[in-house]
């Protein structure tokens, strides 16, 4: 039986009087790759938020490799080897392509700070030729490589990959797919949050469906494609 | 974690003086211009130096919170007339010097950063400004009512007879001193700057979410900086009563000081440590210059109109300007 890397619990999150979340129960096995899809405002990337730390979940709350998260800052959390991207590449846009990646080897302590390692962490998303430019001369795929190569420097042993595709042509698709597999490969339990559903069937080993703020869907992802609650969700009745 | 292996790519990063190297240097140009003060040898030349180099100092020390995090301190005079403030208290109730008493203003001033960042740092843009100048107004109500320090009408603090060796007059000895302080305030400036600390600072001011998922400390960073900016400005204040033999709260928490610390470091630049030097000696001079030429009344409207060329014509101040024709 593989390890469980991350369990949700009940987790549950309101802005106001709105839920935007409410007991979600969870569990992702190291090495897995879990698609995590919903319409838009279904509580995807609050999800994300609440795990990754950025906010502080109402009710249950999360265990990463056996401990709970409960208060536990973000960087605390990418410490411990969770990693996240941004839906929108969100690039230190003062700091140069490999000044990026420094700054997670030289704040997490999860791998050696030199320069070496980020040249590697680069070369990985094959912006190795552009370690010396600034973000504003990346194109839209390369920020979404330095995202990429942001969260792998961490080591992460969980990256949530928040709609790392959107916008992108069906080749760039195909570039970030092949990273996040060779990612996958390498050891990283991936959770891909995306709205690119030929990138999320070809992917995911497993899809969870959340629809307002609830988990109604968890299993194969044909099966769960094809259930009418879901189809309900993405189509309408 | 990659299991790619690609030809290894030489960083054609641009090659840096290490930090040893640039204190030793700092500590040469500082000989070299004491020597050259002294070899000029007037009172003038000491009083114009000194009123430069202590906005090199105070614009140095803005710039490590305001322009390495992004966090805009309005409430530089606060901190620079803490320190000035410091050494009245502390000479007056210990006997101490300038020199130590420098050394409690920078304690003072630290300690005074790190307490208003601890409440105000969860505070952001407009609100965290706006809560540095209260800081101001509150620091100076105190001291106007401290009779200790000689509260509105201000304190007299008598400069030593004896001079100290080999200056021949205090006033040479003042401005040694504030040599001093400007080059290790520099020094100190472009290690953090050239630091894992000042990498971590530079993430968060360009985004702090991105730079809290990428593992940096977001919180306890900007801490340092504030205790570290705080306790170097009221360093730049601390000889300030010495300068005139006499201080008040009205001029100690002068409007000058708060915006001469902002407006130098954007002039010049506000992300690296040649900006606010290139600006604190720019604008400075100046003002000097006019105060001899023209008149000591027009010093902010100087500064004002200089500040608006630059916000138009080069936002990201005069090394700005280097680093876009490169």
């Amino acid at each position: 039986m593989t390890e469980i890397v991350l369990r949700a619990e009940g987790v549950g999150k309101r802005f106001g009087g709105f839920t935007a979340l409410s007991g979600i129960d969870l569990e992702v096995r190291a090495g897995e790759r879990l698609g995590l899809i919903g319409p838009n405002g279904s509580g995807k990337s609050t999800f994300t938020n609440c795990l990754a730390g950025a906010f502080p979940s109402h009710d249950g709350g999360f265990t990463f490799k056996g401990q709970k998260l409960a208060g536990l800052k973000s960087h605390e959390r990418a410490r411990r080897g969770l990693a996240r991207t941004f839906q929108l590449p969100r690039p230190f846009r003062g700091l140069s392509v490999i000044d990026n990646i420094r700054v997670p080897l030289a704040y997490a302590g999860r791998d050696a700070a030199t320069d070496e390692r980020a040249m590697e962490c680069l070369e990985s998303v094959e912006l190795a030729a552009k370690a010396n430019r600034m973000p504003k001369e990346l194109t839209q795929v390369e920020l979404r490589r330095l995202e990429l190569a942001r969260a792998t420097a961490l080591k992460p042993e969980l990256l949530i990959a928040d709609e790392a595709m959107a916008g992108l042509s069906n080749t760039e698709v195909d570039q970030i797919l092949a990273l996040l597999f060779r990612l996958n490969a390498g050891g990283t339990t991936i959770i891909m949050i995306e709205h690119v559903m030929r990138a999320v069937t070809e992917f995911s080993q497993r899809l969870a469906v959340l629809v307002a703020g609830r988990k109604v869907a968890d299993g194969d992802p044909r099966a769960v494609l094809s259930m009418p609650e879901v189809e309900e969700a993405y189509l309408g009745r | 974690m990659s299991d790619t292996t690609l030809p290894a790519v030489k960083l054609a990063a641009p090659r840096r003086m290490g930090h040893g190297t640039f204190w030793l240097a700092s500590a040469a140009v500082a000989l070299l211009v004491i020597l050259a003060l002294r070899g000029i040898g007037s009172e003038y030349a000491y009083f114009a130096a000194t009123f430069v180099l202590q906005y090199v100092v105070l614009a140095t020390a803005w710039n490590i919170l305001g322009g390495y995090t992004g966090y805009v301190n309005f409430g530089a005079a606060a901190f620079f007339a803490t320190g000035a403030y410091a050494t009245v208290a502390f000479g007056k109730a210990l006997g101490l010097g300038l020199l130590p008493c420098i050394g409690m203003a920078a304690i003072v001033g630290g300690a005074l950063g790190f307490g208003t960042g601890v409440l105000t740092l969860r505070l952001r843009g407009a609100y965290f400004a706006i809560a540095t100048l209260c800081l101001s107004v509150v620091l100076e109500t105190i001291v106007v009512n401290w009779s200790y320090v000689g509260g509105s009408r201000g304190a007299y603090v008598m400069r030593p007879r004896e001079v100290p060796w080999p200056f021949d007059t205090y006033s040479g000895f003042l401005c040694a001193v504030l040599v001093v302080l400007a080059a290790a305030s520099v020094a100190i400036a472009r290690t953090i700057e050239k630091s894992r600390l000042g990498l971590g600072l530079a993430a968060l001011r360009d985004d702090e979410a991105a730079a809290e998922a990428a593992g940096v400390p977001t919180l306890r960073l900007k801490l340092v900086a504030t205790s570290i900016s705080g306790a170097m400005m009221a360093v730049a204040g601390a000889p300030l009563p010495y300068l005139g033999s006499y201080i008040e709260p009205a001029s100690a928490f002068g409007l000058a000081y708060a915006v001469n610390a902002i407006a130098m470091p954007l002039i010049g630049g506000t992300s690296s440590w040649a900006g606010p030097l290139i600006g604190a000696v720019l604008l400075s001079s100046l003002q000097q210059a006019a105060t001899v030429t023209i008149s000591s009344a027009g010093n902010l409207m100087i500064v004002g109109v200089v500040l608006v060329v630059f916000v138009c014509a080069a936002p990201h101040g005069i090394i700005g300007l280097f680093r876009g024709r490169r």
